[in-house]
């Protein structure tokens, strides 16, 4: 669907804002583009969607070249890029109205009921005779929604989509997204949320200060964060001490809890663990592997935290 | 596809609602004629639906009304000439004049700056508010959208000249007496006739602004502020008529695009002379074709990250 070799863009006054980026997004995913704010996401997009032009690498999209192809490729893409950009004097009806009109293979007759129909989905159907100007944010997030929904498209490239919104309007959006997913539509969905890109991605990448750190299904991207093995219990000295010895590594006591890296034994390793720690005597409440979440895979990939920007 | 789609369908009941939801009629779709100038339409719409649009038209209307009044209450006292070439004295004698007095008023400034806001605004407005990126991944096309915008510039100037002309027919009908016209080389013509002078003439001026919308647009495409576009158009057109005001730059007077503004009064001759005219449409044209062409290159090859 989208796929990028050596994807660099290079602003004006040196910043470079992506980095030889190579990805690859297959058909029918719920692609999640993940990376802290200022990690090149929006950059990335706007090159795809062939508003920039890379300063090196190529980009397809539908098998097509951008930006050469822009007037095939596009129709064919509903895109939601750093946030709604209305025109305050229409009615969100008549806002639709233009960007259907800007699409020159947009049948002219049947654009109302393109529109109301767009409307509907989005829930906007009471408002669209209001301004846009009086929108609340999260009415111009669905308007930019509707837009971009106007025709059946087979992909949909949204741009941090719920930024700004609480977290009804989150869920509302995320519904579309995944409704939009089951007719076939392939959803790009940029994000810098992790629980986001869980909630509803199936496959994700990873960028970090305009590269890309890794891409794959969310799955094998989470099963690559390390579980953790927490051990609760009152005694944790001892326990610490036990689990120490047993070659357990990075443990952090805590209140009433220990946890640490299950590096090289295993899960075998756990009943033998578990009876160890009962035999020193160590009043176990609670034994076992909590699951690596994105956000581990993150801090283990590129060993920083998540809130760092480029 | 839609064949396979209905056997489908038929084949199986149960499953029709989910294969209706499920295949999306997707693929390329034929951009057609109809689709191509709806944006063109839409352009149009958009303009004049601002309020900004109709301010500025209001203002263009105003104007004939005040010069009508002012022109009345000094019709006893001697006169001293004024902006326009002599048609504030033929006012009084024929109201139809006074279309003739507020387009000569209107031209040097008011009209102009009101094109250069419209123009200015039209590229860089977008851009600031962020729907440039929205209609260009709609997509609108480059080429297209900024051909719908030289257009809906056009249109305004039409508006804008036809604003200061019908404002004024009415105001000199109100207050003064309409009849015969003598024109400026003595002859004198039916009210009819002056009537379709008025409309030539209130062509020619819409049409001396052509190249002004091209320089607009292109200043449009250089910057990502709706203000600063405007002001730069508005202040070069100033600038222009005061270098077309020195003698000593006789040697580039001639190609300023406003050189030539004022020739439409040689249509109040007759016979009609249609050398400054002329002129003054080609230099428009070639205006056109630079501007135009600066503006194309420019906003074809710009990288749209507002
Ligand atoms: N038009 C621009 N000119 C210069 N630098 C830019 C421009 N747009 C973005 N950048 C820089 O490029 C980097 C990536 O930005 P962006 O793609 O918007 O990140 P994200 O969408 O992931 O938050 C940032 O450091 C930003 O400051
Ligand atoms: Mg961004």
């Amino acid at each position: 669907m989208i796929r990028t070799r050596g994807l660099t863009k290079r602003f004006r006054g040196g910043q470079l804002a992506v980095d030889g980026l190579d990805l690859s997004v297959p058909r029918g995913s719920v692609f999640g583009f993940l990376g802290p704010n200022g990690s090149g996401k929006t950059t990335t997009i706007r090159m795809l969607m062939g508003l920039i032009a890379p300063t090196s690498g190529t980009a397809t999209v539908l098998g097509e070249s951008m930006p050469q192809s822009v007037a095939t490729v596009l129709p064919r893409v509903g895109a939601l890029i750093e946030g709604p950009a209305l025109y305050g004097f229409l009615s969100g009806r008549d806002n639709l109205v233009r960007f259907d009109a800007a699409d020159p293979t947009a049948d002219p007759r049947t654009r109302r009921q393109r529109v109301e129909t767009a409307l509907e989905r989005v829930g906007l159907g009471a408002a669209a005779g209001k301004k846009a100007r009086a929108y609340s944010l999260g009415m111009k997030q669905r308007l930019g929604l509707a837009s971009a929904l106007l025709q059946p498209r087979e992909l949909l490239v949204l741009d941090e989509p719920t930024n700004g919104l609480d977290p009804q309007g989150m869920r509302e959006i995320r519904a579309l997204v995944r409704e939009v997913a089951a007719e076939g539509t392939t959803v790009f969905l940029s994000s810098h949320l992790l629980d986001e890109i869980e909630q509803v991605c199936t496959h994700a990448a990873v960028m970090s200060r305009g590269r890309l750190v890794v891409q794959g299904t969310v799955a094998e991207l989470a099963a690559r964060a390390q579980g953790r093995l927490v051990v609760r219990t009152p005694d944790v000295a001892r326990a610490a001490e036990v689990l120490a010895a047993h070659r357990v590594t990075g443990l952090v006591p805590g209140e009433e809890r220990v946890d640490g890296e299950l590096g090289g034994p295993g899960d075998e390793a756990l009943p033998e663990l578990c009876a160890a720690l009962v035999a020193a005597g160590v009043r176990v409440h609670g034994f076992g592997l909590e699951r690596g979440t994105l956000e581990d895979a993150f801090v283990a990939l590129t060993g920083e935290g998540f809130d760092v920007a480029g | 596809m839609s064949r396979a789609e209905t056997s489908h369908a038929a084949a199986s009941r149960a499953e029709t609602s989910r294969a209706e939801a499920t295949v999306l009629r997707t693929g390329r779709r034929p951009q057609t004629a109809a689709g191509f100038l709806a944006l063109f339409r839409n352009e149009l719409h958009l303009t004049f639906r601002r309020l900004r649009t109709k301010v500025l038209l209001g203002i263009l209307a105003v104007l004939p009304v005040l010069i009508g009044v002012v022109v009345k209450l000094n019709t006893d006292s001697p006169h001293e000439g004024g902006g326009g070439p002599s048609f504030i004295a033929q006012t009084t004698q024929n109201g139809l004049f006074l279309v003739f007095t507020a387009l000569a008023v209107a031209l040097p400034v008011f009209l102009p700056m009101t094109v250069g806001v419209v123009a200015g605004d039209s590229v860089a407005g977008e851009a600031a508010t962020g729907t440039l990126r929205y209609l260009l991944v709609a997509p609108a096309g480059r080429t297209r959208l900024l051909a719908a915008k030289f257009t809906a510039g056009l249109v305004f100037c039409l508006a804008a000249t036809a604003a200061v002309a019908v404002a004024a027919l009415a105001t000199g009908a109100a207050l003064f007496p309409l009849g015969e016209v003598t024109l400026l080389s003595g002859d004198t013509i039916g009210l009819a006739d002056a009537l379709l002078r008025a409309v030539l003439v209130a062509g020619v001026v819409a049409v001396s602004l052509a190249g002004l919308v091209a320089i607009g647009l292109f200043v449009s495409t250089l910057t990502g502020s709706g203000i600063a576009a405007m002001a730069a158009t508005v202040g070069l057109v100033i600038t222009v008529q005061i270098l077309d005001a020195f003698p000593q730059l006789d040697a580039i007077r001639p190609f300023l695009f406003t050189h030539y503004w004022l020739s439409f009064s040689d249509l109040l001759r007759e016979p009609m002379y249609w050398d400054g005219v002329l002129k003054d449409l080609g230099l428009q044209a070639a205006y056109v074709a630079v501007f135009g062409s600066a503006a194309w290159a420019r906003f074809t090859s710009r990288d749209i990250s507002a």
